[in-house]
């Protein structure tokens, strides 16, 4: 396998990939946003449940590539408990290590198990399977405050 | 590379044709099995384009000067060539586009807003490009018909007894690919056609796929309207051409209004020229129409039969050896079928795996194909697709496998 390959697919995208985490739909979801890629055909669908201004628990359903399933497996571990200013600012920080240059370092300090997604830089067309759920989520938290039916 | 051929055909000697076959891709030699999307193009398609713009260049049907009328001879050349490589009736039957796409769209909007009424009835099958729904269903809610759909069996056939249950209903037209771009069957359109004429029904056929791969009349299918692509037939892109049977077009309204598609304008009224030029308002792409007169020529100079049998001989290779890779599913297994292996490997998304063995030089299409009913029907979100054209090589599927093979790994 090529170094970039390997930077892409790292052992801890695969394993989300194959075994993501908080694969559910939520009891008592809050918040609901969709997310597609009319293009590749991945799609998700991210509920969350908001304890005043703290995510109480995150969920995700969807199909997709390898990227964006680990990516929002990654999501869910990594927003739980956090405010929504916290989760906001993690979006940022997503954005701009997916955005940034092959050279630019990527802060592990602040992305955590997050910072996995960074060998997607050197792969422009797949930057949008891993930012998917992240802009689902910025959706989600968005939205109008009023409960999404589970009907 | 080393090539293997079928006796008769010097696969080598075709590759030193395409340029582009000669470069190299993340380091790699190029493996290019995309040619469903677009085929790539011989030294004489390009000088065309080349020669054109160095020696030809003025617009058609204008100038009274001696350049422009050789361009109008060359481009008006052109429509002599494409009637014959589909061999239409007359020239005037043929007419340029854009594309497949808009050959599809100049019929729904001309001939469907004008003979469709509430109530009527378009079919279109289960296996086609959403460019022939797509104009469909705009013409069917604007004019207040609907669309059906022709079913397919599980290897992607059409199923002809459904077919003729449809054709029972108020069916103004059928439109149809000649071979489909997402699972490589090959339709039986002559039959279809003679179906649906037995009905009164007329019958479009989308001939993206099939222009560059078997040999077309329309006469024989049976075709009221042909469509073919330039680009996906060794040809430049944004140029294409419809095939309209003379009665139909003569009907017709036009599809766009302007400059060259007139016999006379006052501000009170507009005649309109008759067909061909009634359907190509503003100026053509000149230079496209005369690229893809050269892309016919070279066509005409391969030995079509041979090209076939080598075509044929890639997909059984390909589907052979792609089926000795475990987890390997193929999506469209019809008895007749062109050269395309569209496959999902079990646990892996195309995208990965169009990612992974892009990294060998492979390029293969990895998606829905724009077809998106057909993956609803196969129950998968996508799948990668190897589609062959005259210069591939058993050596080229030999590095697709071995590259497949490592997505394996890589998901192990």
């Amino acid at each position: 396998m090529t170094a970039d390959l390997s930077d892409l697919y790292q052992q801890i995208i695969v394993e989300h990939n194959r075994a993501p985490r908080n694969f559910k739909q939520l009891a008592h979801p809050t918040r609901r946003a969709e997310g597609a890629n009319p293009l590749c055909g991945d799609q998700i669908s991210l509920e969350v449940e908001l304890d005043g201004d703290r995510i109480a628990d995150v969920g995700f359903q969807g199909s997709g590539c390898a990227i964006s399933q680990a990516s929002a497996s990654l999501l869910t571990g990594a927003v739980q408990g956090k405010t929504k200013a916290e989760a906001e600012a993690l979006f940022r920080e997503v954005h701009a290590m997916l955005t940034s240059g092959p050279g630019v370092p990527v802060d592990t300090a602040k992305l955590g198990k997050v910072a996995a997604l960074g060998g997607v830089r050197q792969f422009p067309v797949r930057v949008k399977c891993a930012s998917l759920p992240w802009h689902t989520l910025r959706a989600a938290l968005a939205a109008a405050a009023e409960p999404v039916s589970t009907e | 590379m080393t090539t293997t051929a079928r006796p008769g055909l010097d696969v080598a000697r075709l590759r030193a044709e395409f340029p582009i076959l000669a470069t190299t891709m993340r380091g790699q030699p190029l493996v290019y099995l995309d040619n469903a999307a677009t085929s790539q193009k011989p030294r004489q398609v390009i000088e065309a384009v080349r020669r054109y713009y160095t020696t030809q260049n003025a617009n058609v049907h204008r100038g009274v000067y001696a350049l422009s009328e050789q361009a109008t001879a060359a481009y008006e050349g052109v429509r002599e060539k494409a009637r014959a490589f589909v061999n239409a009736r007359a020239a005037h039957e043929i007419i340029f586009v854009r594309g497949t796409t808009e050959a599809v769209n100049l019929v729904a909007s001309s001939w469907g807003r004008t003979n469709l009424r509430a109530g009527d009835e378009i079919l279109v099958s289960a296996m086609e490009h959403h460019s022939n729904i797509v104009p469909w269903q705009m013409v069917c809610d604007a004019m207040g018909a609907s669309l059906r759909v022709i079913p397919m069996n599980q290897r992607g056939e059409l199923v002809l007894e459904e077919f003729e249950r449809l054709l029972q209903g108020p069916v103004k037209l059928v439109a149809v690919a000649h071979i489909s771009n997402s699972l490589g069957t090959i339709n039986p359109v002559a039959e279809l056609a003679r179906l649906a004429h037995a009905r009164g029904v007329l019958v479009l056929v989308d001939g993206a796929q099939g222009a560059p791969h078997v040999p077309v009349d329309v006469q024989a299918l049976g075709a009221d309207f042909y469509t073919v692509s330039g680009h996906k037939m060794y040809g430049p892109t944004g140029i294409g051409l419809l095939y309209g049977r003379q009665e139909l077009l003569d009907t017709m309204p036009p599809y766009q209004g302007g400059g060259d598609m007139i016999k006379s304008v006052t501000f009170a009224r507009t005649t309109f020229a008759d067909p061909p030029a009634r359907f190509e308002a503003g100026t053509p792409h000149i230079a496209g129409s005369i690229s893809l007169g050269a892309a016919i020529d070279y066509l005409h100079g391969l030995d079509r039969e041979a090209i076939e049998a080598h075509e044929q001989d890639l997909l059984e290779y390909a589907t052979a050896s792609l089926a000795e890779i475990p987890g390997v599913r193929f999506v469209g297994t019809a008895a007749r079928k062109a050269a395309v292996v569209s496959f999902v490997l079990e646990g892996v998304h195309a995208h990965d795996v169009g990612t992974i063995v892009d990294q060998d030089g492979v390029a293969i299409r990895t998606g829905h194909h724009c077809a998106q009913p057909v993956m609803d029907f196969f129950g998968v979100p996508a799948t990668a697709r190897a589609s062959f054209a005259c210069y591939n090589t058993r050596e080229e599927v030999d590095v697709l496998v071995a590259a497949v093979h490592k997505v394996r790994k890589v998901f192990a």
